[in-house]
């Protein structure tokens, strides 16, 4: 398992660090800094929010997930129903988006928490190949292929249009985030989450000083379905449109790339993994789509054999064996 | 009514037998060094696309180029192995995937660098063609073949493992590695050249592979649920889990593309689900 060290993991309270407040402050300036670039900037957002769910389960209390696009495509479908059949307010739709994607997370947890990694990971893959070819089959529903368009969506909170330049959507999502950080914040820090921890590192342990360890894998991974529900919800409503693969294959292999690239277990490596990767992909694929691919392989096998805890761990450690070569 | 029926079963075990020459070898990797190879798909490819380019660009026979294919795939597995795979055989499931995903879309984009993104095809001699008439059935040439290609494969795969030293080595070192090496057993040599062995017949299953699936650069992503699948079900490291489960899978799903085309791929999801959730360990483990 992919874990930053000790110190990185473990705050010693629940108080906001500097470093913490300048990450979300550095968010806050995106919206002045770069105007012409919020649509980026907020699937940014979203793809942070997405990894943010995986990581809750995948480093928090150690389910590999290959499936997790399922609850992302739920909550997406979710919203974007919603806002072309008549019920255009966001924030409701978002709330509907998030809880039929926890509903269908606990209907399935009972299998996908089951047995060990490599059944895991076929189940989830399982679950989510299922829920694509439904989507797919379900054309008259979701628009098979095609997509799902005509998205239309209230004004947020009854005073702000969605702009075409983004700013609504970029704010609205920095909102949602952070208000969803905070909350997986609390969850991880609580006992319940501590619980995690020891169930990833020693699920026969917990079991044995009397933790109800299956419940508390349902627990997170219904938690953790909802929190990617939202994240799906606001795709459909910035982009005011949903396609089919917002279920699909690469987007669950997408998002565990990201977790792994930011480093899995803290939170933050989630988002950061997030913005990496999709300005990466941004950058690489306006060159050529076939070689941000390669690049993309070649980053991970190098992420996996040299720099264990992902981009910012890897960089933290090459610094400091740097500055031991220095002295 | 029997007769499409008897077709259907035809089919399915064709189909099956080379989903076997293709899994074998990520069966043995997961049985024997405990790794998840997601990339295996690209050794089929890369014998797949061996036999198009010997075929296309300095005639070989088609009978000719699948030696090629299996010595091909098998030569880049034996230099993968000690060069990449080996340093992973203890790390977590995780890092094993991302690694193995990682190559594998490495392979695709190569693949298409190299190749083009467009479906290759493959002109098949004129005595693999054609259909003969066996109890009123109509059997298909080349399915026929491929049958006879894989009982071959299996039966010397069957006396390799039980009849010779290298076969009870390999046999020693998937029950217990550490032990295998106490008693002597170059337990990195047996790894090795299994690892070339099953990257081979993947290589070979891959050149048999493109009349029936096709090939195009995303070949093993395409597949991969299916070899998976055939893996899981059959339980690691198990040659005849592995025949049964390839094909039990290959059966099902050319019957749920045939009776219930509506449904189509949720037969084959469907039951990756239901096999998986009653025997979590393999049809094999679950027999004993």
């Amino acid at each position: 398992m992919i874990r930053p060290p000790a110190s990185i993991l473990w705050l010693p309270n629940a108080q906001w660090r500097p470093a913490e407040i300048a990450f979300w402050l550095t968010a806050v300036a995106a919206l002045f800094a770069l105007p012409g670039r919020l649509m980026l900037a907020s699937q940014v957002l979203i793809a942070g929010l997405f990894a943010l769910s995986l990581d809750l389960i995948l480093g928090y209390a150690g389910i590999v997930s290959l499936g997790q696009a399922a609850m992302f495509g739920a909550g997406a479908y979710t919203a974007g129903l919603l806002a072309r059949h008549g019920w255009g307010e966001p924030i409701s739709g978002l709330l509907a988006g998030g809880a039929v994607a926890a509903a269908i997370a606990f209907a399935t947890s009972f299998v996908a928490v089951r047995g060990r990694d490599l059944t895991r990971l076929l189940v989830t893959l399982g679950i989510g190949l299922l829920l694509y070819e439904a989507a797919n089959r379900a054309a008259s529903v979701t628009g098979g292929v095609d997509g799902l368009g005509d998205v239309h969506l209230r004004n947020v909170l009854g005073l702000f249009p969605f702009d075409l330049e983004g700013r609504t959507a970029y704010v609205y999502s920095l909102i949602v985030v952070f208000l969803v950080f905070c909350v997986a914040r609390l969850i991880v820090r609580s006992p319940f989450g501590l619980s995690l921890r020891g169930i990833r590192d020693g699920a026969a342990r917990m079991l044995a000083i009397g933790s109800p360890v299956r419940l508390r894998l349902i627990a997170i991974y219904t938690i953790a379905g909802g929190v990617a529900g939202i994240a799906g919800a606001l795709l459909a409503q910035t982009t005011q449109f949903v396609g089919l693969e917002v279920l699909g294959f690469e987007r669950s292999a997408d998002c565990v790339i990201m977790v792994v690239l930011g480093g899995a277990g803290w939170l933050y490596g989630a988002l950061i993994g997030a913005a990496v990767f999709v300005i990466a992909r941004d950058v690489l694929s306006g060159i050529n789509p076939v070689y941000w691919q390669f690049w993309l392989g070649l980053l991970l096998v190098v992420v996996v054999l040299f720099a264990r805890g992902g981009v910012t761990l890897g960089l933290a450690s090459l610094s400091r064996l740097l500055r031991a070569r220095e002295k | 009514m029997f007769a499409t029926l008897a077709g259907v079963l035809f089919d399915g075990v064709a189909y099956g037998s080379l989903l076997f020459l293709i899994s074998i070898g990520l069966s043995v990797t997961l049985g024997l060094m405990n790794f998840i190879n997601l990339a295996h798909g690209a050794f089929a490819m890369l014998g797949g696309y061996v036999c198009t380019m010997a075929m296309a660009r300095l005639g070989v026979p088609f009978l000719a180029t699948l030696p090629l294919a299996f010595v091909a795939a098998a030569a880049v597995g034996a230099a993968l192995e000690p060069l990449l795979y080996r340093r992973l055989y203890r790390a977590s499931p995780l890092d094993q995937v991302l690694f193995s995903f990682g190559l594998t879309l490495m392979s695709v984009a190569a693949a298409t660098y190299v190749w083009g993104s467009g479906q290759q095809a493959v002109r098949l001699p004129r005595f693999l063609l054609g259909q003969v008439q066996f109890l009123g059935l109509d059997l298909g040439v080349y399915r026929l073949f491929l049958i006879g290609v894989v009982a071959a494969t299996m039966l010397g795969l069957l006396s390799l493992v039980t009849g010779t030293r290298f076969g009870a080595q390999i046999r020693a070192c998937v029950d217990n590695a550490q032990a295998s090496a106490g008693l002597g057993i170059n337990v990195n040599r047996v790894f090795g050249v299994s690892f070339a062995l099953g990257s081979g017949l993947a290589g070979l299953g891959g050149a048999l592979a493109i009349d029936v699936l096709g090939l195009d650069p995303t070949f093993p992503l395409k597949y991969l649920v299916y070899f998976l699948l055939v893996v899981v079900v059959g339980g690691a490291g198990s040659l005849a889990g592995t025949l049964i489960a390839s094909i039990v899978v290959g059966i099902f799903d050319v019957a749920g593309k045939y009776y219930v085309p509506a449904i189509g791929a949720f037969v084959i999801y469907g039951l990756m689900l239901v096999l998986l959730l009653l025997f979590p360990g393999g049809l094999r483990r679950s027999w004993r």
